[in-house]
């Protein structure tokens, strides 16, 4: 199963082996609940926002148009930014690494 | 650490063998669900125990309409929370139960399986049960409700042999339910006793909007009709008789009419209430010791003028749920979040913010028949809410119009090459 290394925001981290067809948010929201993930994953606010470790981010979806607005409405936004809502955990991303942002 | 944090140690009880917890939540679903998650994530280190009176883990509701219906989404991925993470938290999931009195003096309530459970703070996250018909039929196999995962299971389990649909209600889950039925091939009737859709929660342009978008995909909207009976054959409903004679032939109907807030036992017991359960700012109602949170809870908003409203919205319930688990763990707070809401429908993305109870004018931002507009309503000149349909950013930049209750220009508001984000005070406007 590919494992997930999420970094909380306190900064302990967590591994996380998620399969199954889960996004990103899903696979976190299974053993933690800092983020809320409040719209279910329909991309329609933006308290599942992560920060993607370099190394994997043009492996990702593009970012559509509704993601890129919603991560406008956070005061934290950084370039490394992303809903995990919209990252399907696939094995080919198998040890990303993503640090949840800080809520706003 | 506040010592709020740490055990309640004086919870009263005369039976050593009765259940008891520090804090008790009442309802599994949304405000309950993140009420149990917040107190932990305060650190709160006594016993909470979570009851539902359903047999599942907390689950998202909003799917129950949309991608759970249609078979898109299985259950195991709209769990709130997995089982394992509520036994690592140590909360006890009581499900399958259901609080039939409270007596808070006490501390204890009583459930219909006869036990009685012990609590220092009781949290009432129940929502409420779907408004049923009261004509003949409404009882009949084939007429359905959704609220729960069992209820979309029942439909779903329907949906192969159902050719012909009536929905009643012409609200959101109404709405939503007709389309997931249409896009499965069934021909939808959708009854409204209203003159349009969606004509307590929306303006006009929003309902024609969404009449003819669902016309457009096949569903025959009836505005202004009242229901007289379903009708039955073979044990089955088979039709609904409207008043005036006519009848809709269907092999289901679905009746999305709005809720019951599930607060009988507190307002025996004594909380000030009605159509749900009185809550103050920490969402505190008038019995010692109780919460109220989520579709049940009656409170003063600031953004309905003060009117004391429920709101039915994930939006809600979470983040009462989490000044309730602030306030339990010490830190002063008060609910005043900004309401906003979202509803799926076809390929239609609807966002709100603020409510729009109320408003007194409203400017059209785009074109409807482009499919990506907003509509933002008005009350004293003030922005005070926005629908946005495929306008992800107009939803995004609209809040702070709400929030700093802009007096737009008017013809600004309407012209979608100004981003909102760029609206100020128009100025010839004036206010305290």
């Amino acid at each position: 199963m590919p494992r997930l290394v999420v970094t909380m925001r306190e900064g302990g981290q967590r591994q996380i082996d998620a399969g199954g067809g889960l996004s990103v948010m899903e696979a976190i929201r299974e053993s933690t609940d800092e983020l809320l993930a409040l719209c279910g994953g329909g991309c329609s606010c933006a308290t599942c926002h992560v920060y993607v470790g370099e190394a994997f981010a043009s492996r990702l979806p593009t970012m559509s148009g509704d993601e890129n607005e919603l991560l406008d409405s956070s005061l934290h936004r950084r370039p490394s930014s992303r809903l995990s809502c919209q990252i399907p955990f696939t094995p080919a991303l198998d040890g990303l690494g993503v640090t949840i942002a800080p809520e706003d | 650490m506040s010592s709020l944090a740490r055990p309640f140690l004086d919870v009263r009880s005369s039976d050593e063998m009765m259940e008891q917890y520090d804090i008790l939540i009442v309802g599994a679903g949304h405000g309950g669900a993140q009420a149990a998650a917040a107190l932990r994530k305060a650190k709160f280190t006594g016993s909470i125990a979570l009851l539902g009176d359903e047999p599942d883990f907390p689950y998202e509701r909003p799917p129950l309409s949309k991608e759970y219906l249609s078979g898109d989404k299985p259950l195991d991925r709209l769990l709130i929370h997995p089982p394992a993470f509520w036994a690592k938290s140590e909360v006890a999931m009581l499900l399958g139960r259901r609080v039939t009195k409270v007596e808070p003096h006490e501390h204890r309530v009583s459930c219909a399986d006869g036990t009685v459970i012990g609590y220092a703070h009781l949290i009432w996250a129940t929502g409420g049960s779907p408004r049923r018909l009261v004509c003949s039929g409404h009882d009949l196999v084939g007429v359905h409700t959704v609220r729960t995962r069992a209820d979309a299971d029942r439909m779903r389990a329907e949906l192969a042999s159902t050719t012909r649909a009536v929905v009643i209600g012409g609200g959101y889950i109404g709405l939503e339910a007709a389309a997931v039925l249409a896009k499965a091939g069934k021909h939808v009737t959708v009854l409204e006793a209203l003159d349009r859709v969606l004509a307590r929660v929306a303006g006009e342009p929003l309902s024609r909007f969404y009449e003819a978008e669902h016309r457009a995909h096949g569903v025959d909207i009836r505005l202004g009709v009242a229901v007289e009976c379903l009708e039955e054959r073979s044990g089955r409903v088979c039709g609904v008789r409207l008043v005036g004679g006519e009848v809709l032939a269907c092999d289901i109907a679905v009746v999305g009419i709005g809720i019951v807030p599930a607060v009988e036992p507190l307002l025996v017991a004594g909380a000030r209430g009605g159509n749900g359960v009185e809550v103050d700012a920490r969402c505190h109602t008038s019995l010692p010791d109780i919460f109220a949170i989520g579709d049940c809870a009656l409170h003063v908003s600031a953004y309905a003028d003060d009117a004391m409203i429920r709101l039915e919205s994930v939006q809600n319930a979470t983040d009462q749920a989490a000044v309730v688990a602030k306030v339990l763990t010490g830190t002063s707070a008060v609910y005043d979040s900004m309401p906003w809401f979202w509803s799926n429908q076809y390929d239609l993305k609807l966002q709100t913010i603020g409510l729009s109870i109320g408003y007194d004018d409203l400017v059209v931002r785009g074109r409807p028949a482009e499919r990506s507009f907003s509509i933002v309503y008005l009350k004293g000149r003030k922005v005070v809410a926005l629908d946005c349909v495929n306008a992800t950013r107009d939803f995004v930049q609209g809040k702070r119009l709400v929030t700093e209750r802009i007096i737009a220009d008017r013809s600004m508001l309407a012209d979608t090459t100004i981003p909102l984000k760029e609206m100020k005070n128009a100025p010839s406007s004036y206010h305290v």
